[in-house]
């Protein structure tokens, strides 16, 4: 079937199997390859994008439950200036990524999780973070960057 | 001031932040454009025989290309039988091989669920799941070897020409002697369970053969070693193989090389003349990836009421999952490591590994050295609960003192520098020991369903054991001024591109943003042994330092000419990057000056640094929890952790392998294991079964700084990669003990679930807590 | 880790997905947030044929106080739920435990249709609708019906809808006082299903994970409506249940469990009255 989905920004449209999941239409037919298939079972959190503004598990979510929505992944988390986006700034100032695999859901997911709590304490990031798994930093300094994060954002930069 | 022992952001990270990184299933290169998809039929038994299998239906469904069994492998030559004398010795991390030998698809025996059958060849993954649903394998079951006992009886055998499931059993005879003049002695039988590494990114590769040449992209820690490996095992010549080694989604080391799957890759690729991809799935990746761990081990510790320990005796058991993958390398390491960081006059070790109807297990994160530590320091807990002794008494009165060393142990291990003592003062210091210990002494006497417990962790651990082996660093500094480094080394998180950079900015001054360091590519670096065992720093780093100085001594030759003065005369100022005659300023000239002058050659230095031997880094963990008694519910509430792995270069990096390492720790003591059934089906098959440890469940880390340089390398570093994991788990697994040991508990085993816990606390009780409660017993 | 084939229809109103199903009748399933259905297909445990996406129902997700009761559209997300001022004022019970359903992705997905629908008695809006005597409206072939939620459940799974049967609304009466609620969800992690789960709301006791369906603790509640204490009244909460054992915990465990949950959840439902 057909499916139109707005990534990033930008229309895409393509004729795809009714079983395609929302995160192999990004991968293959978008060809954005940042965001990550983990696992089979919903628990990984790798896959995360923003569908219509809210973090889920794209690889349960089909692309054509997707048709006519928006979907933001962390190559669209720029906002064209050239700087990147809080969060991915936090990230990388503390250290929050060593593989990079888990990143961009990750990033994605803490995208989130600051829009619907901009000041949040260490427990509820730690709690808001628990469906994206990171097997190497011990997620630490990925909680440090999503504290450092919030400031920036609540002062209104670009989200 | 040098950058180094800075702190320092990752020149790595932008991209990955902003691209995302390029592992393999994300290569969009022109070879691969038309990679069709391979999709591998799995055993679903753990032991049976094949007795049939048809393809017919597979080959006719939609996108497939091809169905390879094992019919199709007549291209392959078999590997020569085995000399007499010439065995794999036991402690090499090598296949057995011989009468225990596994085949590369299953021949006519399956012996572990998800061992390969076949293999499916579609133009895209989905129609290669549907596919493999299609190919039919008549399976005549046997019965499952499953856990150690299993594997001691005879009757059942996973390996027709032997006599036994035992393929290695060494070490000393038990002698009782050595507990004599013992006032206390405890015996235990204690289990390090099966765990799977469980990296974000599974096992990935691709090839593609072109003119007698095969390119291959592995998700791999050693580009070298997978070149090596594909060279024998296809028959080519090394010389005629790429491997490019793109962004790997972590290893831990479950991804030295590459294994038999990620070789059928390549000669699927040959046999069918298709660029090929195979990217597997998690559930894949839980039972077809090596596991870790699984050692049963017997500790018996024995000494003085005062609280001296004068002998020690460990049995490992080693599970090692249908094929010995890795002989009797692991428990050889835990049984070197066996005193841990304690000055033991009387030591007895011993190992068996034993093959299982499971998946084989190979190097995890600490590979045989975690294993050693949680024996020996549940050990020391044993005993000091059955002296009436505080553990961290008991720990200070055996570490080995700081004036020891380099200390050989009874079990051949000779540790290079160490102040254990320190590491375990200031651990304690930083937790609050003695008020920790009173607030769980007010808890006690409350009889408050929340019980805190404290436990606590010294370990040594063995860092660069294949030191001999060595690691290779070229360095170039070109005509522009900038620098390229290549290393043998291959980091898949641990940032060697930062630090690398780091070393040529300190010895030369070139900035790190003019260093561009490049790894894992046969072409480029020929010659390399890769990344584990927490090597890379202490080999390839000093590698590229000893490049860096090499490199300045080119340049001051080439200086000197440039200026028609002495060498003696030329010096470098680290901080501008400049050369010049000293005192005469008018003379500075850049790197660039100086490379430009060099010629063709320009300046490049190339060091195969084999060092002096292993290094041995150290620490002490304290772990806090808290138990709700009433549920046996586990929260680690605070870990504060000593890791002192020598000087280091860039505390971020230092402190991020910690912290992984030590979440590693932690979730095997809480949560984490492979579970199989009597009949050998995995029950933790899927990441909503298997508890891989979430943010929620972890509390931040207390880490505290020490470094105490070794004296084996000119930068005096050891390796952090592995130390977090080593300590934290019987840190934990003790805290968990210590908050219920009151009520009569002497032992949990890992991982320490609710269950388990409050088993225990049933079982200590006499089941007095359930007929409090009014329950039947 | 993908579907078996199918094929995807998407319906934009009630009628339309009921005509739809009513074409494709056993072959066919609703597809709501998915997040109970399509990770049974990505394992193909679930291989149905046809799936009907009510997904763009949006006159189906709605929170609204009707006569004397709470209106919940079918179609209304764990996240939506959880959010909700209305609920959190009425029915602090079901605001509360759709907050702790999985994780952020997947809150802002699941239904609690679709988690009733779905019927796995180790989750935990099933025994929540139990405790508030939720009853469930449904709307079919052959008309609507309204079903108690004590009638709903059947089994593993399964629930007394037909195929082509859609469930429309959640309807529950308010609370005398809605403050003495409780739900005690025992995980080994925060993301993880109920190894046992207690649901309380005034006098009624709901189990998550004791037996095949989500169970009311009857004997607790008997216990309790006979002036027993709270603890007293507790140790009766494995009576009539029929725990599964498993990687987390055998059944004389989860019994031990239940005893001690609903003895809390009692004691905080009091505490907050």
């Amino acid at each position: 079937m057909k499916v139109t989905i707005k990534v990033n920004g930008n229309q895409v449209a393509a004729e795809v199997a009714d079983r395609t999941l929302l995160v192999h239409f990004l991968r293959e037919v978008a060809n954005l390859t940042a965001t990550n298939v983990g696992c089979d079972s919903t628990s990984c959190g790798a896959c995360t994008v923003l569908l219509d503004g809210k973090s889920v598990k794209s690889c349960t979510v089909l692309a054509a439950q997707a048709d006519g929505s928006e979907v933001t992944t962390v190559e669209g988390l720029a906002d064209g200036s050239g700087e990147m986006h809080p969060v991915q700034a936090a990230f990388h100032a503390e250290h929050g990524l060593q593989c990079g695999f888990c990143t961009p859901g990750m990033v994605m997911a803490s995208v989130s999780l600051l829009a619907e709590n901009p000041s949040p304490t260490e427990e509820e990031v730690r709690t808001a973070l628990e469906g994206n798994l990171c097997r190497c930093t011990g997620y630490h300094n990925i909680v440090r960057a999503v504290l450092a994060a919030a400031p920036a954002l609540r002062e209104g930069r670009s989200a | 001031m040098s950058i180094l022992g800075t702190r320092v952001v990752r020149t790595e990270d932008p991209r990955l932040l902003t691209a995302g990184g390029t592992y393999v299933d994300d290569l969009r290169l022109p070879e691969l454009t038309d990679a069709a998809r391979v999709t591998f039929v799995r055993s679903p038994m753990a032991h049976a025989k094949i007795t049939g299998m048809d393809t017919d239906a597979a080959r006719q469904a939609p996108g497939v290309l091809a169905v390879l069994t094992v019919q199709d492998m007549d291209d392959l030559v078999p590997p020569p039988p085995p000399e007499p004398g010439s065995e794999v010795s036991e402690g090499a991390p090598m296949p057995l091989g011989g009468v225990w030998s596994e085949p590369l698809l299953a021949v006519d025996r399956v012996r572990y669920v998800g061992e390969a059958v076949a293999m499916v060849i579609t133009s895209d993954s989905y129609e290669g799941e549907d596919a493999a649903e299609l190919v039919s394998v008549d399976y005549e079951p046997l019965p499952a070897v499953i856990g150690v006992a299993g594997a001691l009886q005879t009757e059942t055998l996973l390996f027709d020409a032997t006599d036994s499931n035992v393929p290695v059993n060494s070490g000393d005879d038990a002698d009782d002697a050595i507990f004599e003049g013992c006032d206390a002695v405890v015996e235990r039988t204690i289990v390090n369970q099966r765990l799977a590494p469980m990296p974000l990114e599974g096992r990935a590769a691709a090839a593609r053969f072109a003119d007698g040449k095969l390119t291959y992209w592995a998700s791999t820690q050693n580009a070298q070693i997978s070149r090596f490996i594909l060279a024998g095992a296809l028959g080519m010549d090394p010389a005629t193989i790429r491997v490019i080694t793109p962004d790997v989604g972590g290893g831990f080391g479950a991804k030295v090389g590459i294994d038999r799957d990620a070789i059928l890759i390549a000669w699927a690729a040959r046999k069918t003349g298709r660029a090929l991809r195979w990217v597997e799935t998690r559930s894949e990746n839980l039972v077809g990836m090596t596991h870790g761990r699984a050692q049963e081990q017997t500790i018996k510790i024995g000494g003085t009421s005062d609280g001296r320990v004068l002998a020690y005796r460990l049995d490992v058991v080693q599970d090692t999952g249908a094929y010995p993958r890795m002989s009797g390398f692991l428990p050889f390491l835990t049984k070197l490591m066996a005193v841990g960081p304690y000055d033991i006059a009387r030591v007895q070790t011993h190992s068996r590994v034993v093959v299982t109807n499971t998946t084989p297990i190979s190097a995890y994160r600490g590979a045989g050295r975690p294993e050693a530590t949680a024996a020996i320091e549940r050990a020391m807990d044993l005993f000091a609960t059955e002296i009436g002794m505080d553990p961290a008494e008991v720990r200070r009165k055996n570490l080995i003192p700081p004036d020891k060393f380099p200390y050989t142990t009874p079990t051949g291990a000779t540790y290079d520098t160490g102040d254990y003592v320190t590491a375990l003062d200031k651990a304690l210091q930083a937790a609050g020991y003695a008020e920790l210990r009173a607030e769980q002494q007010r808890r006690r006497e409350r009889g408050d369903v929340l019980q805190l417990g404290i436990g606590l962790a010294s370990y040594v651990e063995i860092t660069a054991a294949d030191a001999a082996a060595g690691e290779t660093a070229r360095l170039a500094v070109h005509g522009d001024g900038t620098a390229t480094v290549y290393t043998g080394s291959s980091a898949h998180g641990q940032g060697h591109h930062t630090a690398w950079a780091m070393l040529v900015e300190s010895e030369l001054g070139i900035p790190m943003a003019s260093v561009t360091v490049i790894h894992g590519d046969t072409d480029l670096i020929p010659e390399g042994i890769g990344t584990y065992g927490s090597r890379s720093l202490q080999l390839g780093g000093v590698a590229v330092h000893k490049a860096a100085l090499e490199v300045k001594e080119q340049a001051r030759h080439v200086a000197a000419d440039m200026l028609e003065a002495a060498e003696a005369d030329l010096e470098l100022d680290a901080a501008s990057g400049t050369w010049q005659v000293r005192g005469d300023p008018g003379t500075s000239r850049s790197w660039a000056d100086v490379a430009t002058h060099a010629g063709a050659d320009g300046l490049m230095a190339y060091v195969q640094f084999a060092g002096g031997g292993a290094t041995f880094p150290f620490g002490s963990h304290v772990a806090v929890v808290e138990i709700d008694t009433e549920t046996g519910k586990v929260r680690l509430t605070r870990h504060v952790t000593v890791d002192d792995a020598g000087t280091v270069v860039n505390p971020v990096l230092a402190e991020g392998q910690r912290h992984g390492g030590i979440a590693q720790g932690v979730a095997q003591a809480l949560l984490e294991e492979m579970i199989y059934d009597a009949d050998g089906n995995p029950l933790t098959g899927t990441l909503a079964d298997y508890a891989a440890i979430t943010a929620a469940e972890l509390p931040s880390f207390e880490l505290v700084q020490s470094e105490t340089p070794t004296d084996i390398n000119p930068l005096g570093v050891k390796g952090i990669g592995e130390a977090g994991t080593i300590g934290a788990t019987p840190a934990v697994q003790n805290a968990v003990v210590d908050a219920v040991s009151h009520l009569g508990v002497r032992h949990i085993d890992m991982p320490t679930t609710p269950s388990r816990v409050w088993g225990a606390i049933d079982d200590a009780s006499g089941g007095r807590v359930r007929a409090e409660n009014g329950e039947a017993r | 880790m993908i579907p078996a084939p199918f094929t995807y229809k998407r319906a934009f109103s009630v009628d339309e997905a009921l005509d739809l199903a009513a074409q494709d009748g056993d072959e066919a399933k609703f597809l709501a947030g998915g997040h109970s259905l399509l990770p049974l297909m990505k394992l193909r445990l679930a291989v149905p044929e046809v799936l009907i996406d009510i997904g763009r129902l949006r006159e189906l997700s709605y929170v609204r106080e009707e006569d004397g009761h709470i209106a919940v559209g079918a179609l209304t997300n764990y996240d939506e739920l959880s959010r909700s001022g209305l609920l959190a004022r009425e029915l602090p019970l079901l605001a509360h435990a759709s907050g702790l359903v999985g994780d952020p992705q997947v809150r802002h997905r699941g239904t609690i249709g679709g988690s009733l629908v779905h019927a796995d008695p180790a989750a935990d809006l099933p025994a929540v609708a139990l405790a508030l005597d939720a009853t469930l409206v449904a709307r079919g072939p052959s008309g609507g019906r309204e079903i108690a939620a004590s009638d709903f459940f059947q089994s593993l799974f399964e629930t007394v809808l037909e195929p082509g049967e859609l469930l429309t609304e959640i309807r529950i009466p308010k609370p005398e006082t809605p403050r003495r609620w409780a739900f005690q969800k025992f995980t080994k992690r925060g993301i993880d299903w109920a190894i046992v789960g207690v649901a309380v709301q005034g006098g009624s006791v709901a189990l998550v994970n004791m037996d095949q369906t989500p169970v009311r603790a009857a004997a607790v509640e008997r216990a309790l409506a006979d002036g027993a204490g709270l603890r007293d009244a507790a140790a009766h909460a494995a009576e009539g249940t029929s725990p599964s054992a498993d990687i987390n915990g055998d059944r004389r465990y989860r019994e031990h469990l239940a005893r001690v949950l609903v003895g809390r959840a009692l004691e905080e439902s009091q505490a907050r009255a």
